[in-house]
Parts: structure tokens; C-alpha cells; sequence
């Protein structure tokens, strides 16, 4: 609740927010994302990974650069991507979170389990 | 009760935790089976969860709602997938309005519980809860706990 009313107020956020939910909910571009962390692709090689059109590809990676996942840079004919780094440590962030929330309820979980022993 | 392993997937969005108690099989169940236990442990004491509707049958729900501090608090809603008691539990879970109706238009995730009780008469839990995107793991958070859900705004406010 709290985020969400966080995000209205800051309208800003909120539309970057946006972008980034939407870039994050599709397989295939968070499989590209994962590849562009572990090294810099050319489009045509990520395209390479898929079973669709390089352009189907080139939209995908469009999407993440929007998001701010992915930058893209020149090289000769080729057009080089590469993730953010900044954005997987937010997922981790999350993550972690969500491991606290459950930790807490398994806490609480165990000690109701023992108080009717 | 030991915590015996937690498993991150970054790429799936997969979390993957186990626990071990010490406890038969039908006291692990009845603590997602009987309302009364469910709603105690579910949310935090300055958000405490209540159980309306809970029927844990296939296609049976939960619906729950949590009252914070200002009486304020989301309301959350589980379509059971899967039912195998006393070992196997697997829901949808989502966000719903202040009358108990799930929102359409939000993410929602999946939980699986297996149960599996030891020779020594110990129980293992494991819960893989899996979600389709960030957003949906905010959403988590929000229904969660309110701690999260505010390193999660302080997070926001880093990265943004």
C-alpha cells in the first residue's frame, strides 16, 4: 500500500516505475537481461538466443533500454547492449525483503506450533 | 524450528525456503488449515491478518483482510490450485477491494507448500512462492509486512 501511494504522489517515479514493471514481466526480455549482465551482446547475437525475428528481438531490447535496464552503444555495423547493474541489485533488494517477510512468519509459525504442544 | 535452506532465482523470480520443525504432519497442516491459527501467524502483530472466508478445497479461497495502526490495511485473496492434505497446498494469491473482491488488473503469485513428515517425527516445509514480475513482489510486500514494504519505498527512492 505504502508503494503504491508513494508512487502516485511522485508521478515521476511512478512512470519510471512503469516502464521498469512492464520491461521486467516478459520471459524473453528478462532472459536478455540476464545475458546483457554477463557480458556485452550484439543485438544479432541475442537475436541468435530466440526463436523470432531480429526485429521481434530489437523491440525487446527497445523496451529494457526504455526501462533504463539495458544500455545500447555503437560498435562498427553493430549495435553492442549491456545491463544495469543498478536495477538487478533491486531485484535482490526485493528479494531479500520477501525472504524477511517469510523468515518473520515462520517465526511466528513455529512459536504458535509450540505453544499448543 | 530451523530455516534449513532459502533459494533465490533471480532469472524465474523463484523463492525457495525450507523449514524444519519439530512437530507431526497434522500440526504443520492445521497451522494453514484452521482460520483461527492461520490468521496469527500470517501478518505482522502491528498488522495483524483476519480470516473471512477460508475454505482450502480446489477451487475454495481465503479472503483476509489486515488492519494496520490507522485501521487502514490491504485486503488479499488465495484461489486454491492444488489441495493434497496434509501434504501439499498450492494457491494463487492476490490483492482484492475493501469488500473482499479480487483486483483484477493486479499481478498476482503463486504459492506451492509440500509437507513432508521424517522418520524422527519431524516435519519439513517447504514454500516456493513465484512471481511473474517486480511488480508483483512489491505487491507481495505491501500485503506482507510493513517493514518491507518501507525499505522497499527507501529502495525506490535509491534507485529512481
Amino acid at each position: 500500500m505504502l508503494i503504491y501511494n508513494y508512487m502516485v504522489v511522485h508521478s515521476k517515479s511512478h512512470q519510471k516505475a512503469d516502464r521498469l514493471f512492464h520491461a521486467l514481466a516478459d520471459t524473453t526480455r528478462r532472459d536478455i537481461l540476464m545475458r546483457s549482465l554477463q557480458g556485452e551482446h550484439s543485438v544479432s547475437t541475442l537475436a541468435s538466443f530466440y526463436p523470432m525475428s531480429f526485429a521481434a528481438v530489437q523491440k525487446h531490447v527497445a523496451v529494457l533500454e526504455r526501462a533504463e535496464l539495458v544500455t545500447k552503444r555503437r560498435r562498427g555495423r553493430e549495435q553492442m547492449v549491456r545491463g544495469d547493474v543498478a536495477t538487478v541489485l533491486y531485484t535482490v533488494g526485493l528479494l531479500a525483503q520477501i525472504e524477511t517477510v517469510w523468515r518473520s512468519r515462520l517465526d511466528r509459525f513455529a512459536e504458535i506450533l509450540m505453544e499448543n504442544r | 524450528m530451523t530455516i534449513t535452506s532459502v533459494d533465490k532465482d533471480l532469472k524465474a523470480l523463484t523463492m525457495t525456503i525450507t523449514a524444519q520443525f519439530n512437530a507431526p504432519i497434522e500440526r504443520v497442516w492445521e497451522m494453514w488449515e484452521n482460520p483461527r491459527l492461520l490468521e496469527r501467524w500470517w501478518g505482522p502483530p502491528t498488522y495483524p491478518a483476519t480470516v473471512v472466508d477460508h475454505d482450502l478445497s480446489p477451487g475454495g479461497g481465503v479472503s483476509y483482510f489486515m488492519t494496520g495502526p490507522e485501521g487502514d490495511g490491504p485486503h488479499g485473496w488465495w484461489r486454491i490450485v492444488a489441495v493434497d492434505a496434509p501434504r501439499r497446498l498450492e494457491f494463487e494469491s492476490g490483492l482484492a477491494d475493501d469488500l473482499g473482491e479480487p483486483k483484477i488488473d493486479m499481478p498476482t503469485m503463486m504459492v506451492r507448500v509440500d509437507f513432508d513428515e521424517g522418520a524422527g517425527g519431524d516435519t519439513r516445509m517447504v514454500i516456493v512462492t513465484a512471481f511473474p514480475s517486480l511488480e508483483a513482489m512489491e505487491q507481495m510486500l505491501s500485503m506482507g509486512m510493513e517493514e518491507g514494504s518501507r525499505s522497499a519505498v527507501a529502495q525506490i527512492d535509491d534507485i529512481l
